[in-house]
């Protein structure tokens, strides 16, 4: 299966994100924003950075970049697309997931290793954790709080999509402790931890972000 | 103002010039005059300014620095030494690795955030100009007392900017450290330490060779910043009299760095260069003269090509401006199409500004009229030399008499256990994650060991598991007490940090700040921390790959403590073994390599209680290496599974640190006098967990490095047990060791 990445001009987690898809047993396909070609994926990720310097608001620029014409056309088709950190600030600019990231509470970034709870283990990327499972991954973000109006809110929260949500203390603010969402199909994954920084026992804190690459393997294979 | 050209400069010999508003000396001006056989240009006259500032020309500490080429020990690792953008060493399977550490303390006071921010940004950039992909930075900092008002102000903006530009360059930050102390209050320290690997076949020299090629401006353009930072802010001390400084200081863009980062590595991977060198302080003027005096040794340059951000600039200010993230290359003409390519594929702005040539002259040209027409060896390499004098303060002996033997020590298990709170929430040694948590550890994913850590670890090839190892150090209150074996000493720990985690120490770099040269009292401290450090550096077999002096740390009258960090870097062949901190499994046993003695002068205990006297210790560098061979060798066999070297704060704080990591706790004895063996701060000791069935295997191999060596006791529980004194509970230790920054910093930003 070739799971694409896309690299930004201030992309900087891009080479971890291939890393981790590749150990999953994926094939990582490099693409790049000026381009149209999706080069045959069956699946993508927004990796994690600071996209055009994070100038204006995060992701508000990558969101016009010439890929993210293709990629949005495949996306609302059902192909399964994962947004981390900037990626995912990516996708609510995109309006592909709604919502908007803001600073977080207390105004700095924060690099942390941070529990989660899986709330919704039937999305494209989500079905090899339990539903309840609590993992550690880290979280690193000056712009992490997820915030969205009332109506929005509740539809998410009625209509299953939040995916992940932060476990004990609220670290940045975000509405109801979100720590990520998925579109109505569930294909769409959006999240501010990095599943990717969490593949190997040496350089993570855990491995628990493993299944996320993992998982959307299995599910193509299953589609 | 109407143009200066050396038209002008013939017909005009006694033209009024500015050379002391700029920071040039009298004696130095008129050296000006006789290498150039008439009076410098206006564009000239910026030039030498900034290369013979104090900050480029290294002119008062050149004298003492040659120790560390002439005491240089024998050895095959260093592939690129002292003199280039940063040195190279040979970490084998083809990789090397290249590392350098940077002050940019001035600029940090002044303005925080962008000083601490283009520190980070110019160091970076070092590394890149080597060829090399930047892999980790870190960070030693130093500010004033951690409650006085103005810390408030420079130590988040610093951070922030540390961060905020580290961050978005998506380099980890792996290490680093805090210490406050009030002659800082004036004078914060910001030395930041990049470090990159390469193929050895990809190494860059700063070299402009081969008649025709092209010289190429690329990144950034040119504005109005830091203009004259390192003559005007960098070489002097700070006076309130003066106006403001600000606009003297560079902002940053770290976004134009990470583009050019990506952006050069491609252009390296194609060979598309002949020399490259980056554009720091000094701007053009350093890059033109030290890429032409470095090769054929002429080039013409073409001033108006350069792309400015602010048309209305001077010719001068352009040479003279320390705009960031901008770069010089050497391009053969064949090649300038694909490297221009690569430019444009990056949205890097990138000129043409002129060409090499076999002139022996650097020429520049504006609006068609030569303004500048040097050697460039005289403005890049043969600036003026100093032998200050130096003399030890007049207070040394009477210092180095006024041990801490008038304090009074705790006693009593109670008095101990509060002892050992009061230290463990003290600024100096409390939680920093208040600092580390606002950097990012996470990204290229090869982080293996981080802060709070005895070295920082990155992995460099995800096949084998080769990785590099980094620690930086300096007690500056050993250095103020006596310089030079306090310069042994921050080696010593440096070196040991390394080879704690598991790593054999390889090569040295240093950050050498002190007040002004210009007082011989603080001559006198550098060229006795110079002198140990090189003499260490030969001792242990060592390689000092390069640095950077810092000098008029100063306020008024009072310098800051002598602070010569020392960076070591070291290799491990799997990173996999690497040895961390903490205890993390019940019921293994903790052993103290070393033997302790009551060594208090200095100590972070006489400094809780406002004490600055008496004798060092003294740094055995012998026994330091047989140590490191120990802890290299336990390593490789996987006897120990977590090790700690002891530094500020003794056993005490060591075993607590060990335990806080993973919250395990411990229950240990001691032998002797209780206050002595649990606070004293004797160097070449080291904490380690070794399960049982590693015992015999590993008190063998201490043995055979005659170690002395003390069984503590062993691991598991909810508390610190020291037998007979005090027992404390973990959680109450935390909250100790947590709480300090929240309170003193929480609100800032």
């Amino acid at each position: 299966m070739r799971i694409g990445v896309v690299t930004f001009p201030g992309s900087l987690d891009d080479r971890d994100a291939a890393r981790a898809i590749r150990m999953a047993g994926g094939e990582a396909v490099a693409l790049w924003h000026n381009d149209h070609s999706l080069r045959n994926i069956d699946g993508v990720v927004l990796p994690g950075g600071f996209s055009y310097g994070d100038y204006l608001r995060c992701g508000a620029i990558a969101r016009f970049a010439p890929i993210m014409e293709e990629i949005t056309v495949r996306a609302k088709a059902g192909m399964p697309l994962l947004g981390i950190c900037n990626g995912f600030q990516v996708l609510c600019e995109s309006h592909l997931l709604p919502g908007a990231l803001t600073r977080n509470s207390d105004l700095h970034f924060l690099c942390r290793d941070q529990e989660l709870i899986i709330e919704n283990n039937s999305t494209s990327w989500t079905s090899e954790y339990s539903l309840g499972q609590h993992i550690t991954i880290p979280l690193k973000n000056g712009e992490g709080s997820y915030q969205c109006d009332d109506q929005t809110l509740s539809l998410l929260e009625s209509e299953g999509r939040v995916v992940v949500r932060y476990a004990g203390e609220n670290p940045n603010g975000s509405r109801n402790s979100i720590a990520g969402i998925t579109n109505e199909r569930g294909n769409i994954v959006g999240l501010m931890p990095h599943p990717e920084h969490a593949i190997e026992k040496l350089t993570g804190p855990t491995t628990d972000g493993f299944a996320f690459f993992t998982g959307v393997l299995k599910t193509l294979v299953a589609s | 103002m109407t143009l200066d050209t050396v038209q002008k400069a013939n017909i005009d010999p006694d033209h009024e010039q500015p050379y002391s508003a700029l920071g040039l000396k009298e004696d130095e001006y008129q050296r000006i005059r006789e290498i150039l056989g008439r009076r410098p240009t206006s564009s000239e006259l910026a030039m030498y300014s900034v290369m013979w500032s104090e900050h480029c020309s290294y002119k008062s500490s050149k004298v003492h620095l040659r120790q560390f080429g002439e005491k240089q020990p024998k050895t095959d690792a260093l592939l690129v030494g002292i003199g280039e953008n940063a040195g190279v060493v040979d970490v084998g399977q083809g990789y090397a690795v290249t590392f350098k550490i940077e002050s940019h303390n001035h600029p940090s006071f002044v303005e925080p955030y962008q000083g601490a921010a283009t520190g980070v940004g110019g160091i970076v950039r070092d590394i890149l100009t080597m060829g090399a992909r930047p892999i980790a930075i870190m960070d030693p900092l130093r500010f004033g007392p951690a409650n006085a008002p103005d810390t408030r102000r420079t130590l988040p903006g610093v951070v922030a900017g540390i961060g905020g530009y580290g961050n978005c360059l998506g380099l980890p930050n792996i290490g680093g450290e805090i210490v406050f102390d009030e002659t800082y209050a004036g004078n914060p320290l910001v030395n930041a330490l990049c470090v990159g690997v390469m193929r050895h076949e990809d190494i860059k020299l700063a070299k402009a060779s081969g008649v025709g090629n092209l010289v190429v401006l690329f990144g950034a353009k040119t504005g109005g910043d830091g203009i004259g930072g390192v003559s005007v802010l960098a070489s002097e001390s700070f006076d309130a009299t003066r106006p403001s400084k600000r606009p003297s200081v560079q902002v940053g863009d770290p976004f134009a760095e990470k583009v050019l980062i990506e952006c050069c590595l491609e252009i390296f991977a194609e060979d598309l260069v002949i020399g490259i060198q980056d554009l720091g302080g000094a701007g053009l003027s350093c890059a033109t003269s030290e890429l032409a005096s470095a090769g054929t040794g002429g080039m013409h340059v073409v001033l108006d090509r350069v792309p400015l951000r602010d048309p209305t600039l001077a010719p001068e200010e352009i040479l003279m401006s320390e705009s960031q993230e901008r770069m010089c290359a050497i391009v053969e003409p064949m090649k300038i199409a694909r490297f221009l390519e690569l430019c444009a594929k990056w949205d890097v702005t990138a000129t043409v500004i002129g060409e090499v040539n076999d002139s022996a002259r650097l020429t520049i040209e504006w609006k068609n009229q030569i303004i500048v027409n040097v050697p460039p060896r005289t403005v890049a390499h043969e600036g003026p030399v100093y032998e200050r004098p130096f003399a030890p303060p007049a207070e040394q002996k009477q210092l180095q008499a006024n041990g801490p033997s008038t304090i009074t020590r705790p006693k009593s298990g109670e008095q101990l256990r509060q002892t050992l709170l009061d230290l463990i929430s003290s600024p100096n040694l409390a939680d920093k994650s208040w600092v580390t948590d606002q950097y990012d550890k996470y990204v290229q994913g090869n982080t293996v060991l981080a802060q709070p850590e005895d070295s920082g670890i990155v992995r460099i090839d995800e096949t084998s598991g080769l990785g590099i190892a980094i620690s930086t150090d300096a007690n500056a209150r050993w250095c103020r007490l006596d310089p030079y074996e306090g310069a042994r000493l921050a080696l010593a720990e440096s070196y040991r940090n390394v080879a704690t985690t598991g790593a054999r120490p390889l090569a040295v770099t240093n950050c050498l700040n002190f007040g002004s040269p210009e007082d011989p009292a603080v001559m006198w401290q550098f060229e006795r921390a110079v002198t140990g450090l090189a003499d260490a550096c030969l001792e242990l077999g060592l390689p000092v790959t390069g640095g950077n002096v810092s000098f008029y740390n100063q306020t008024g009258k009072v310098a800051i403590l002598p602070t010569p960090v020392v960076g070591v870097l070291g290799v491990i062949a799997d990173v996999a073994k690497r040895t961390p901190m903490a205890i993390d499994v019940e019921g293994i046993g903790l052993f103290l390599l070393g033997e302790t003695r009551d060594d208090f002068a200095g100590s972070e205990w006489a400094n809780l209680h406002g004490h600055l006297g008496g004798m060092p210790p003294r740094a055995d560098l012998e026994h330091e290496r047989r140590l490191a061979n120990l802890l290299i060798e336990a390593s490789t066999r996987e006897l120990i599974s977590a090790a700690h070297d002891l530094s500020d704060g003794g056993l005490a704080i060591a075993v607590a640190e060990m335990a806080l990591r993973k919250m395990v706790g411990a229950s240990i004895s001691v032998t002797g006098d209780p206050f002595v063996a649990l606070f004293s701060e004797t160097p070449g000791r080291v904490v380690v967990a070794v399960a049982l069935d590693a015992r015999k295997e590993f008190l063998a191999l201490v043995d055979s490095q005659r170690i002395a060596v003390e069984h503590l006791g062993i691991t598991g529980g909810s508390a610190l047990v020291v037998a007979g004194q005090f027992e404390i509970e973990l959680e109450a230790l935390s909250t100790a060791h947590t709480g300090t920054f929240h309170r003193l910093f929480s609100g800032t930003r």
